[in-house]
């Protein structure tokens, strides 16, 4: 059994150490909004929080995420800077197909975390590991820079 | 020349003809008799409830459901079904809700016969039935009023989900749901006149958007079920492949794996979840006879190809006198161009989840076609069509790939042979790598200018495999032109006296198939690459040159002179940066793109803004056309820079987003989209954005570098300063 925190909840899973930790968020806890893109941490469709950093967690194994706090995103809400993230994607009606935006959002939390204010060079380069087939790009740079006023003004 | 390619595209008229006989072929009756649900069409509910028709309920607490028959993929028909139905309704938007409908004929797309979605098509075919579903319901509710009031319904109004009488009183829709649910359904309720709309043209919010932003929304793959086993497969590399030895002994000592089951398209390894059905399935020993496809390599696919287009013995058309124009010509150019194969890569890997249990069948998926996958899955089942379910999940990404049966097929096959509810996903590398690509083509043109720069001559040929004959249920016609094959060329907008544009069918093996904007993928960028060639010939401006050409295509002509008026056409750029236009219709909707583009020293083209114009009628809702639009343009330009399946020794060389890279956030253009204000009936708007986006890029890239693009994904290392 494998001890970890997923979302505020202590949690064991009967996996093996090599399982990626997504297969355990979605197949083991039943939290479905964390996706599988491309089993190799190239799409961030399966981005998550590891103690507070973004993990791809198609390629994180069991074994590095015992003992840490895990978030996803249907956790995320409940924090000050995810509320304002969401609220922002809503506004700005960011998704389409909408299958890569919670990956989307989980790294936009933790830009945002990192840096309140980011310059377009710092979005560039904290949100070019999600890719997007549907082409929102424009709007998720818009819907941080967003967030970014409300968290700042809120401060 | 036929200019009438409109209604034809992606699965228009010929899917109209041909359809597959499984689905229940019969078409929405538009004028009128609304189909009342049916079936499963109505979930039961205890409490009164008015439902004139399949699309709508409305309850006693105000709420107004609309059912939508069409598939979400991103392009916001959860959004704009409702908004065609509550704009006749006079419904209050904030109490509309909208679900998605079981299979029923009374969803069949009036464009296809059948319950599908692609070609563009949604707002285009229900525009008017919708519309009637909501007018019908409303005179219905106006009429149960007026007996209350006992008023005539000509002095009433309605407004905000209200039914208002002349002294001011007011009756809830929900208020009259008992009593309109006993009025006769009108036969030809009287809808809006345009200028009347209050939500058409507005930029509502789109009504699936909560949910995608918390995790909630349910896609194919999301599907939970008591003791489901997860499959991964090893699927056959080319159409042709087959199995000819299994050794799954290492893949079934792998923890989880329970079934290793051989079907049709390949071998499956079936276990307790996914990273143990991966581990299984690379475990696999497969021998593979590769049949006629044994060895196929790009170069081969290539020079087949070329043949074909040289050959070109299907004629589309042959109009003036080809032969003494090219002898007449006081210039002349010719050129090859060539597109490669393409994935559709969607973010959603493919699955379907399929329970079985005797002559009944269910099915969890993001499909495309609901309405076919009945009645396929009944034959693959050995059941009756109303004994297969389907339950339609959101999509992630279709793009034309999520319309393909196989996945669905082969979820349904695993779980009759192995008796549980199966979820089927391909892995990333399988899904690429076997099939379903937008075809490779290559055209060969040629043309003739007269002493003052004006074309008098263009001589196409197209050489590529049939998207009608893979499709499996449409046919080539008798004049052996693919419809798809040469969409985009053959309908192309400009005067030129003496033409001839042909197909030469050739199919070098990996299966084909519909991939967004379909042939005018590549073919815009080939006939919108070569006329700016011709501009150039004719030193003129390349704006001024297409505009001068397009006397009889007033459409064309406004968004391209929009596009190149809001893109400052002509006014001064930075430094190094360079301009390039390209123009096309496609499923009925006409958009012209201004690209912005630089060329580094090493060579790689950098995109710095995009400027769209679309004519696509009325519209349903701006903000989703502007985005439709954008979302197209980083489609195609994805593929322009990037997108190629090649082969070797009869295999797919790519497999996932490192061998196959797709636009990221630090290379995302600006992108402006301006709508050309239209009484015209509604075109599509889910693909016309990607097929010029290419051509601009490339003929940006000339006017940076004087290098033509001919070969696409475009190669830098071409470009590079000597």
């Amino acid at each position: 059994m494998i001890k970890l925190s997923v979302n505020g909840k202590a949690v064991s899973i009967d996996a093996d150490a090599d399982m990626p930790l997504l297969w355990a968020l979605r197949e083991q806890l039943q939290l479905t909004g964390t996706k599988f893109g491309c089993g190799m941490a190239l799409c961030g469709a399966c981005t998550v929080h590891l103690d507070g950093k973004p993990v791809r967690s198609c390629s994180t194994p069991m074994s590095a995420a015992a003992g840490k706090r895990v978030t996803t995103i249907e956790s995320i809400g409940n924090t000050r800077t995810g509320k304002a993230v969401q609220a922002a994607w809503v506004n700005h009606d960011v998704p389409q197909c909408g299958y890569c935006q919670s990956g989307q959002i989980m790294s936009a939390c933790a830009l945002l975390a990192d840096k309140t204010s980011p310059t377009d060079a710092d979005i560039d380069a904290a949100m070019s590991g999600n890719v997007c087939r549907c082409g929102t790009y424009n709007q998720i740079r818009a819907a941080i820079k967003e967030a970014s006023v409300s968290l700042v003004k809120g401060a | 020349m036929d200019r009438s390619n409109v209604d034809s595209s992606a699965l228009g008229n010929a899917a109209r003809r041909d359809f597959l006989k499984t689905s229940s072929a019969t078409a929405l009756v538009i004028g009128f008799a609304l189909p009342t649900a049916t079936g499963r069409a109505l979930a039961a509910t205890a409490a009164p409830v008015f439902s004139p028709n399949a699309y709508l309920r409305i309850t006693p607490d105000n709420r107004v459901t609309v059912v939508c028959g069409s598939a979400e993929m991103g392009q916001g028909v959860l959004t704009a079904i409702p908004m065609l139905l509550a704009e006749e309704l006079d419904a209050d938007w904030s109490k509309v809700r909208v679900e998605q409908a079981p299979v029923d004929k009374a969803f069949n797309n009036p464009m296809f016969g059948m319950q599908a979605t692609g070609g563009s098509t949604t707002v285009r075919a229900h525009w008017e039935p919708l519309r009637k579903a909501g007018a019908a319901a409303r005179e219905m509710l106006v009429a149960a009023a007026a007996a209350q009031w006992k008023l005539d319904a000509s002095s009433l109004r309605t407004a905000n989900s209200q039914v208002i009488g002349p002294d001011g009183k007011t009756l809830s829709y929900g208020a009259l749901v008992a009593a309109a649910s006993t009025q006769q359904v009108p036969a030809n309720p009287k809808l809006k006149d345009s200028k009347d709309f209050k939500l058409l043209g507005k930029p509502l919010k789109r009504l699936d958007t909560p949910a995608k932003v918390n995790g909630s929304a349910k896609y194919g793959i999301d599907a939970q079920l008591p003791g489901l086993l997860v499959a991964v497969m090893a699927r056959a590399p080319l159409p042709d492949a087959k199995p000819t030895s299994v050794n799954d002994s290492k893949a079934k000592a792998v923890k989880g794996v329970q079934q290793v089951i051989t079907i049709p398209s390949g071998v499956a390894v079936l276990a307790s979840g996914y990273w143990a059905a991966k581990k299984g399935r690379d475990a696999l020993e497969v021998q593979w006879d590769m049949g006629a496809n044994a060895g196929l390599t790009s170069a081969k696919v290539r020079s087949m190809l070329t043949e074909g287009a040289d050959a070109a013995e299907s004629v589309a058309t042959d109009q003036g006198n080809v032969r003494d124009a090219a002898a007449n010509g006081a210039v002349t150019l010719d050129a090859l161009y060539e597109a490669p194969y393409l994935a559709h890569a969607c973010m959603e890997p493919m699955n379907c989840t399929a329970s079985v249990k005797g002559d009944e069948v269910e099915i969890w998926v993001g499909t495309q076609s609901q309405g076919p996958a009945q009645g396929i899955l009944a034959q693959v089942a050995q059941a009756t069509p109303a004994k297969v379910k389907v339950n339609t999940m959101m999509l992630g990404g279709g793009f034309g790939r999520r319309f393909a049966p196989d996945f669905v097929i082969d979820a349904t096959l695993l779980s009759k042979i192995s008796g549980k509810p199966v979820k089927l996903i391909y892995s990333r590398e399988d899904d690429m790598a076997a099939g379903f690509y937008r075809p490779a083509s290559v055209a060969r043109f040629s043309a003739a200018l007269d002493a003052q720069g004006k074309p008098t001559l263009l001589k196409v040929g197209v050489g590529s495999p049939s998207i009608m004959a893979a499709s499996g249920f449409m046919k080539i016609p008798d004049t052996g032109v693919d419809e798809f094959a040469l969409e985009g060329i053959k309908d192309h907008p400009y005067d030129i006296e003496n033409q001839r544009i042909a197909y030469g069918r050739r199919e070098p093996g990996p299966k084909v198939w519909f991939w967004r904007s379909v042939g005018h993928s590549q073919n815009i960028f080939f006939m919108e690459g070569f006329i700016d060639e011709m501009a150039a010939a004719a030193k003129h401006d390349p704006f001024e040159f297409r505009r001068a050409l397009m006397s009889r295509q007033p459409r064309y002509k406004g968004v391209l002179e929009l596009a190149a008026d809001k893109a400052g056409w002509g006014k001064p750029l930075p430094a190094g940066v360079f301009r390039g236009i390209a123009v096309a219709q496609s499923f009925g909707s006409y958009v012209a793109e201004v690209a912005e583009v630089s060329v580094g020293v090493d060579g790689t083209p950098k995109v710095h803004r995009v400027v769209a114009a679309v004519d696509c009628g009325m519209t349903v809702n701006p903000e989703i056309i502007r985005r439709q639009i954008e979302g197209a343009i980083v489609y195609g330009l994805s593929a322009a820079l990037y997108g190629k399946i090649t082969l070797k020794d009869g295999r797919v060389e790519q497999g996932n987003f490192h061998d196959y890279p797709v636009l990221r956030m630090s290379e995302m253009p600006k992108v402006e989209v301006h709508i050309v204000p239209s009484t015209e009936k509604p075109g599509g708007i889910g693909e016309p954005g990607t097929p010029p986006i290419a051509p601009a890029v490339v003929n940006a890239i000339y006017a940076a570098t004087g290098k033509r693009v001919r070969s696409l994904p475009i190669d830098p290392s071409a470009l590079k300063k000597a």
